[in-house]
């Protein structure tokens, strides 16, 4: 049903673009007005939401620490998974951004009859998320063509890897496969993996779904539909959009606002969602604090004055035992008068 | 609460249908509310104790009363709901991790078959992500733009009290051990959650007696266990005539000594009750042994913090007594016992809230000379740490045959392997004391079971939930016992000594627990000692 509803959603978003763009005049909209309406709600919402975040203190220093520590001179400390310097640190989260270390060690649990508890290496979820992960972000970095003019040298570099295989014309994309592979695997386990599945909300598959039509837009216009748009209508486009002077061509195909509309919604969707995991991943206390909690004070910015329940009403309690039991007082009992 | 049989729950926690076992829900979680019935929750606080606690300066715990999860009405205050919400928002502005992990979980699920709860359970709530989603979906609802157009369709509800009540259930449902945190592409740690939600329902007097007792007994006796300061000191004596009895070694202790160098802090379990016992002669011989300049203290007789399982105002209060204790006697540093929530707040809290500890110096081992710079500001050194110095020295003679009735292995308890870092002081120690094995490897270090019963939730009214949440432990536990002969399960913390010891009686019966201090007690060759063959250390009856 979450998924059906993502789907439908989809659907509607791709008919609204698709017909229209076919209007005169609403190609200004979709081509213009709402990218730029998208790009403002993405950066602003994207910077609101990680102020907002920054704006909360972290009172203590609740490191989650993966490996040993650094302590006795010899005993071997963990610096990725126990960092005690700030080095240390960014080097763990490097680790954990860039090679999404933590989910590199997921493990599947069975239970077996005897009871036997089982627990196997479990690396799908982390090869098909780094897949999607990065296939993304070097279809992002391919598009940047289209709004830099002259397109920098590394990018044919980037182009080059990217197609290396040459099959077919145009040269296919590896991203565009992969891509497109661990979409199909993400959204395949919340609907098959019983755990996933029970807790997945539509928050989870309409990303999913978007970024598939996204992608699948993409590759119908570099791959099949080629004829129906010109590419340097959109390079035009593009390159006006970011030079604000935007210039809309005729000959731009409804497939191209289609996916430009889907793009769009993701951006507009992104700070309100939990794609914002992408900046929070940064901010997550328990992996960006040094280790170093007792050798150097961490300090609250709102630490209550709270005192203890004082020795002197302690002992005032329990003097008369504390005396006859010969513990060491402050105050001597009173001397009764006989 | 009747536990059931081994054959019977070893059945259900295979067969039974749940989540865990492959069966999925047919239900949407929000539209399954939850019920109370003897056994699956933990007695609600005594009133008593409450208004006690509630009644010292600093604290607030509102809505002392007598009630009952069993009772529809819960007796809550009539604006409970603008409480939650209030309180819910002025932790969203305290605590940075708060926002971050009610914002960015992407329900990856790969915490879902971490949580020991949900292994031994099935229940799909306790699957840490669910878990945190009870939360998440009140957060949604209130405080996010999403939620507040989409509503239930964006994943949030209101609150209610059915919405509480499922809180209380699941929040007690959690050790607070960390294990997910560990799995979660974002860190996202499910203690902080259940942390919040606890702190959330004291506001409006929802809390379990054995928190909120021992926490009272705390503040005003200086030891969960209540023991007044004779009575402490008597315990303490009876572990030295023990020890007399069994080594000939009269072991010099003192009480609230001014002038000594050290000031020693151990759960007061340790000095309470079986096995923790013989980790505490560990201790009192081992000091002997080396002439530590020591003293204990009655009014911070208490190294545990059920403060941590409440809410921070407690944990900070309680946790005050130690540097005031050790500003008075005039100590130059503090050695801390072996316990696991206890040096969670040590190590990530106490300076914080307590510190700085500028009346105490950089502790230094006066035997080897070692400057614990790891505690240069904190000025605490936990016994393990200080333990494997001293052999690693060459200062303490260990005879590793008075051993050679045990068979150990080692357990980490979830913080400090997971909130701490100390893994391998411990297993340093053991190598030079004991014939030990390690469990299997995604059963140790950060990747430990909890004992089940962690934070505040050692009580016999849920002895089968506890069992449950165990069994990924003592499972691991089994399988060196019937593949190396293990017959004993070290570990450092006095919770788990008492947890594990009721765990192991029902999963592995032939295992015993104990504290790596005791098995160094046992080694420990001691000058001037008329020792006999103690066949069974320190536990040898004379």
């Amino acid at each position: 049903m979450k998924y059906a509803f993502s789907f439908l959603v989809v659907i509607v978003l791709i008919v609204v673009a698709g017909l229209g763009s076919q209007i005169q005049g609403m190609q200004y909209v979709f081509g213009v007005a709402l990218p730029y309406l998208a790009i403002l709600v993405f950066a602003g919402g994207f910077i609101y939401r990680v102020v907002q975040w920054a704006k909360s203190p972290v009172p203590f220093p609740i490191q989650t620490t993966c490996g040993q520590a650094a302590s006795l001179d010899f005993i071997k400390q963990n610096k990725l998974e126990c960092p005690n310097t700030t080095s240390e640190v960014v080097a763990r989260m490097i680790l954990e951004i860039v090679t999404f270390r933590s989910l590199f060690r997921n493990t599947k649990s069975e239970i077996h009859e005897g009871p036997q508890l089982t627990y196997e290496s479990s690396k799908w979820l982390w090869v098909f998320s780094l897949m999607f992960h990065y296939s993304f972000l070097l279809i992002i970095i391919r598009h940047m063509r289209l709004f830099l003019d002259p397109a920098p040298f590394w990018m044919a570099w980037i182009e080059f890897g990217d197609g290396i295989f040459q099959v077919g014309a145009p040269n296919a994309y590896i991203t565009d496969a992969t891509i497109l592979m661990a979409i199909v695997y993400l959204f395949g386990r919340r609907i098959i993996n019983r755990h996933v599945k029970y807790i997945s909300l539509i928050n989870d598959f309409f990303p999913l779904v978007l970024i598939f039509g996204i992608a699948c837009t993409g590759i119908l216009m570099r791959y099949f539909l080629r004829t129906d748009v010109d590419i340097l209508a959109i390079k035009r486009l593009a390159v006006g959009l970011v030079t604000f002077s935007p210039v809309i061509g005729v000959k731009i195909g409804a497939i191209f606002y289609i996916h430009l509309f889907l793009v769009s919604t993701l951006l507009i969707y992104f700070p309100f969602s939990k794609l914002m995991h992408m900046g929070g991943v940064f901010l997550s206390p328990t992996r960006n604090l040094k280790n170093n909690s007792r050798a150097v004070r961490h300090i609250n910015p709102w630490n209550p004055d709270i005192k203890p329940h004082s020795y002197a009403g302690y002992e005032d309690e329990f003097r008369e035992f504390m005396v006859d039991a010969g513990i060491p007082v402050e105050k001597e009992l009173p001397v009764e008068k006989g | 609460m009747a536990v059931p049989k081994l054959e019977q729950l070893s059945k259900s926690v295979v067969q039974g249908p749940s989540l865990a076992t492959g069966a999925i829900p047919t239900r949407d979680w929000m539209d399954i509310p939850v019920v109370f019935k003897e056994g699956n929750f933990a007695y609600p606080a005594k009133k008593e104790k409450v208004e006690y606690l509630n009644s010292q300066k600093g604290l607030h715990f509102p809505n002392a009363r007598e009630w009952s999860p069993e009772h529809d009405d819960w007796k809550l205050p009539e604006n409970w709901k603008e409480i939650i919400l209030a309180g819910l928002k002025e932790r969203l502005e305290k605590f940075r991790s708060l926002k971050i992990f009610m914002d960015c979980c992407v329900r990856c699920g790969a915490c879902a078959d971490k949580c020991h709860f949900f292994l031994g359970t099935g229940d799909p709530k306790n699957m840490p992500v669910l878990r945190a989603e009870l939360l998440r979906s009140v957060y949604r609802n209130d405080f996010t733009l999403a939620g507040k157009i989409m509503g239930r369709m964006a994943g949030a509800r209101e609150m209610t009290v059915g919405v509480l009540k499922e809180w209380f259930m699941y929040s007690y449902q959690c050790t607070e051990c960390r294990r997910c945190s560990v799995f979660c592409p974002y860190g996202i740690d499910t203690a902080e959650v259940t942390m919040m939600i606890r702190e959330l329902l004291h506001l409006v007097g929802v809390g379990i007696n054995w928190i909120l007792e021992p926490a009272s007994n705390s503040n005003r006796t200086g030891n969960h266990m209540g023991l007044q300061p004779h009575t402490f000191k008597d315990n303490v004596d009876f572990l030295a005539d023990d020890i007399e009895n069994l080594t000939g070694i009269r072991v010099n202790h003192s009480f609230n000594r001014k002038g000594a160098e050290v000031l020693f802090i151990t759960p007061s379990a340790d000095v309470f009750a079986e096995p923790g016992l013989y980790t505490a002669m560990g201790y009192l011989l081992l000091f002997e042994a080396i002439g530590l300049d020591y003293t204990w203290s009655t009014y911070a007789s208490e190294g545990g913090n059920f403060g941590l399982f409440t809410n921070n105002e407690l944990m900070k209060k309680l946790n005050a007594k130690m540097y005031a204790e050790a500003k008075r006697l005039g100590v130059k540093y503090i050695i801390g016992g072996e316990c696991g929530h206890m040096w969670r707040v040590l190590h990530q809290y106490m300076d914080t809230m307590n510190g700085p500890a500028d009346f105490l110096e950089t502790p230094v081992s006066s035997i080897t000379g070692t400057r614990f710079t790891n505690a240069a500001s904190t000025k605490m050194v936990h016994i393990s740490e200080f333990t494997a110095d001293l052999i690693k020295h060459g200062k303490i003679k260990l005879d590793k045959s008075r051993n050679s009735h045990v068979k150990a292995t080692y357990h980490d308890s979830c913080n400090p392997a997971r909130a701490m870092g100390l893994m391998d002081e411990p297993r340093y120690i053991l190598d030079h004391v004991v014939d030990w094995v390690e469990m299997p490897e995604n059963t140790i270090r950060e990747q430990t079971f909890c004992c089940g019963s962690g934070t505040g939730l050692n009580t016999d009214e849920i002895m089968e939930l506890r069992m449950r949440a165990g069994l990924p432990r003592a499972n691991a536990v089994k399988y060196v016992h019937d593949k190396k002969g293990v017959n004993m399960l070290s570990c450092v913390c006095a919770i788990d000594r008492a947890t594990l010891t009721s765990l192991m009686n029902y999963w592995n019966p032939d295992v015993r627990v104990c504290g790596v201090s005791e098995l160094v007690g046992n080694a420990l060759v001691i000058d001037g000692e008329t020792r006999g063959d103690l066949d069974d250390g320190l536990r040898t009856m004379l």
